[in-house]
């Protein structure tokens, strides 16, 4: 599960060191856009030897490579892939080629490495116009893909607009991301929210983004972390109600009936679907009573 | 009564009768801002005394001068509860002859008290002061707030001078030091700058990793069985501890829970507190903020302590040992739980006990909380470079990657893990410090004995080395 997930520099030490504890569920070693080109290297072999010899406990690892529009994606890969990430994020992916060049290259590393195919999977960053009006078919290019990413500050960039607190200029993007994704049967995880010292705002975003159906939201401050968690885990209400939901069912069956209402409403196949979804969430989190 | 104000701070120290081989003391509850200090040992040296044993509560980088009346054995021994690493190097690296005497908050007074280090003369640097020698912090361009540390100075050295800027009409109205103890009063332009004296606000830490430890720390009060009315708590000025000082707010409210006190050094947060309704009152030694200073002077349930009442083991009761918790900071803590808060990694002097062992001592729980590693270096290890505090006397080390419950305290360790707290055995966390940085080497230390850590009961404990 992957409610949050938070960016880390790749060549700082200082940050990656403590990078399990700070609450969220995956970590992005980031080599792209953090790291400034005389510190690619380091931040590769950073990123890698961290992953080998430190680890990040509980947490998954995500690595985000440079763009394969760059000279440093296959190096990236060359050093990240043989320590085993648990996802490769590759950024400004725009068509489904984008996804496949970099799926060939993977499967060959896998291959070379032992690995059985399709180990590492991935999460396309999508932040350009084209790779927006291109989601379902990104999504849906591979076997490897878990979810795809919204990335709003790029994006905003190519769309020659601001990029505001509100985020009306990413709405259609928000909406067409999630849709894609959905019909592709693959995550969806929203942009950051950049704003490091508004702790209100945070939950804001993220409220919104979880009513239009992401799956999850990143962070670029350890501090949104948990904001983002509790607003993308199920309340103690919402689980009650899922096994309330999930009693009346039962008992309807076991009365043969047909239709079976709750507090005045139908329940009908979708409702039971997100209560059953609400149950697994609140199971794999621990969170809510037993059955 | 007009006799007691004289011109100048040479003309007092002459009247003192300030002599070779005699022992002069401070405060240091004008921080980094002191003025006074220096002053004072400018004239001192202008007069040609030498060889003195200078007392000061604590020393700190704004007290550099020392360096040039050490060289020139102006002053020959320095007995301190805390020196910062500007002073602490140089005598690391073996400036003094006699060795630096670090002595805790409540050490310091007992010994005074005792005449195991008898003063002939105090130098008390009085944010307001009457022409008799009333003084206060509350009030003037210079206010610290509590005078805690003076107390012992002004109550049993054999003359004492008071220095103040705000020199006010008799009788001063809110004195903390009477009279009675007073003999000579000098009025100077500035006893010290008040942006060095106390912070405009104390601030919590915005550093993730101190956020999560002050959370943890929260947790383990809470569940420590000693949370309920009648709690009584203290904290440092540090960011992770003020943090946890927030957190417990918020705990102690929502649960409506009304603790007794607060002691030690106040910040805002504390005030915030009181005024909250989380304790009947403030135990104050010494003020860290001007949130804290305007408390003191207009909250009668802000009380100003001595520092024979915090924490002196000869007083007949202390407030450290009507302590529940005390959250503490470490520079280096041992599998027995030993801490250090003298030296850094390289082994140079860089603190001092303060009130560490006092309220560790007294405190039925005691907690450090400290990352578990800095930089590159694990902070547990499995001997501290220096003791400063002894294990016996630490109930919990809470880290960002786990909570270490001393084995003496059975008790608060099923407790923590009942609660579902991350419970480790210390030698797990060394090790799961070590597995990231590597097992750093040992330190090789001088020859010279450079300090001694004395313990609140007039012990050595332990001694400090030249780097």
């Amino acid at each position: 599960m992957l409610r949050s997930m938070l960016f880390l520099p790749g060549n700082t030490p200082g940050i990656i060191i403590n990078g399990e504890i700070l609450g969220a569920d995956a970590v992005i070693l980031d080599l792209e856009d953090a790291v400034a080109p005389t510190e690619k290297d380091s931040a590769r072999v950073l990123s890698r030897n961290a992953i080998k010899y430190m680890g990040f406990g509980a947490c998954q690892v995500i690595v985000r490579i440079n763009g394969i529009d760059t000279p440093y994606w296959q190096k990236d890969l060359d050093a990240i892939i043989p320590v085993k990430p648990d996802f490769i994020m590759p950024p400004k992916v725009s068509c489904a080629q984008d996804v496949e060049a970099v799926d060939q290259y993977i499967t060959a590393l896998e291959e070379k490495c032992g690995f059985e195919k399709n180990t590492i999977k991935l999460i396309p960053l999508i932040e350009t116009a084209l790779g927006i009006e291109n989601a379902f078919a990104i999504a849906a290019s591979s076997k490897r893909i878990a979810g795809i990413f919204l990335g709003g500050e790029d994006l905003t960039a190519d769309l020659h607009c601001k990029r505001t607190k509100e985020g009306h200029e990413i709405q259609y993007a928000r909406c067409r991301m999630v849709c894609a994704a959905r019909a592709a049967g693959v995550e969806v995880f929203d942009t950051p929210f950049t704003d490091v010292n508004d702790d209100e705002g945070i939950y804001t975003d993220a409220q919104y983004a979880k009513s239009l159906g992401f799956s999850g939201k990143s962070a670029i401050s350890p501090r949104h972390v948990q904001a983002i968690n509790e607003v993308f885990s199920p309340s103690l209400k919402d689980i009650d109600y899922a096994y309330e939901v999930m009693e009346a069912i039962r008992i309807g069956k076991s009365q043969g009936k047909g239709a079976v209402a709750l507090r005045g409403k139908m329940i009908d196949a979708p409702i039971v679907a997100r209560a059953q979804q609400t149950i697994d969430m609140a199971k794999a989190l621990g969170l809510g009573r037993e059955e | 009564m007009a006799g007691k104000l004289v011109k100048s701070i040479r003309e007092a120290i002459q009247l003192a009768g300030l002599k070779d081989g005699m022992s002069i003391s401070f405060h240091h509850h004008l921080r980094n801002g002191d003025y006074t200090l220096n002053l004072v040992m400018h004239e001192i040296a202008a007069l040609g005394v030498k060889e003195l044993t200078l007392n000061a509560s604590s020393l700190f980088d704004t007290h550099a001068e020392l360096e040039e009346h050490i060289e020139n054995r102006v002053v020959t021994k320095i007995n301190t509860n805390y020196m910062s690493s500007g002073l602490g190097r140089r005598i690391s690296e073996g400036l003094m002859e006699a060795p630096v005497s670090f002595r805790t908050h409540g050490g310091r007074p007992r010994d005074i008290q005792l005449g195991i280090t008898p003063i002939d003369v105090a130098f008390i640097a009085a944010p307001t002061a009457d022409c008799a020698g009333n003084c206060s912090g509350k009030f003037g361009p210079s206010a610290c707030g509590s005078l805690g540390y003076a107390f012992p100075d002004a109550m049993y050295a054999k003359k004492v001078i008071v220095i103040t800027d705000n020199l006010v009409d008799y009788p001063l109205k809110g004195w903390s030091i009477p009279e009675i103890y007073v003999d000579y009063v000098v009025r100077v332009d500035a006893i010290g700058n008040p942006q060095g004296i106390v912070s405009g606000t104390t601030k919590i830490t915005r550093d993730p990793v101190g956020l999560i430890m002050a959370q943890t720390a929260v947790k383990v009060i809470k569940h420590s069985g000693l949370l309920k009315d009648g709690f009584s708590f203290q904290t440092g000025a540090g960011g992770a501890s003020l943090a946890a000082a927030s957190y417990l707010k918020n705990v102690m409210l929502q649960e409506n829970i009304r603790g007794s006190f607060a002691s030690g050094g106040i910040t805002g947060y504390l005030v915030d507190m009181l005024e909250a309704g989380c304790f009947e009152s403030l135990m104050d030694v010494q003020c860290f903020d001007l949130k804290a200073v305007e408390s003191i002077r207009k909250n009668p349930a802000h009380q100003e302590i001595s520092a024979m009442q915090y924490a002196s083991p000869a007083a007949k009761s202390a407030v450290v040992d009507n302590l529940d918790v005390v959250i503490l900071g470490a520079t280096e803590i041992d599998t027995d739980f030993n801490v250090n808060v003298h030296t850094d990694s390289s082994g140079y002097i860089m603190g001092g006990s303060g009130g560490h062992s006092d309220t560790a001592a007294g405190a039925k729980l005691s907690m450090i909380i400290a990352p578990l590693f800095r930089a590159r270096l694990p902070i547990v290890t499995d001997h501290v470079s220096c003791i400063s505090t002894p294990g016996r006397d630490i109930d919990v080390l809470v880290t960002q990657r786990g909570v270490a419950v001393n084995p003496k305290n059975q008790e608060l360790m099923l407790r923590l893990k009942d609660a579902g707290l991350n419970v480790m055995d210390i030698q797990q966390l060394k090790a799961v410090a070590e597995r990231i940085t590597g097992k750093p080497g040992h330190l090789t230390r001088g020859e010279r004995k450079v300090a001694e850590v004395i313990y609140r009961d007039g012990t050595v404990i332990d001694s400090i080395y030249s780097v």
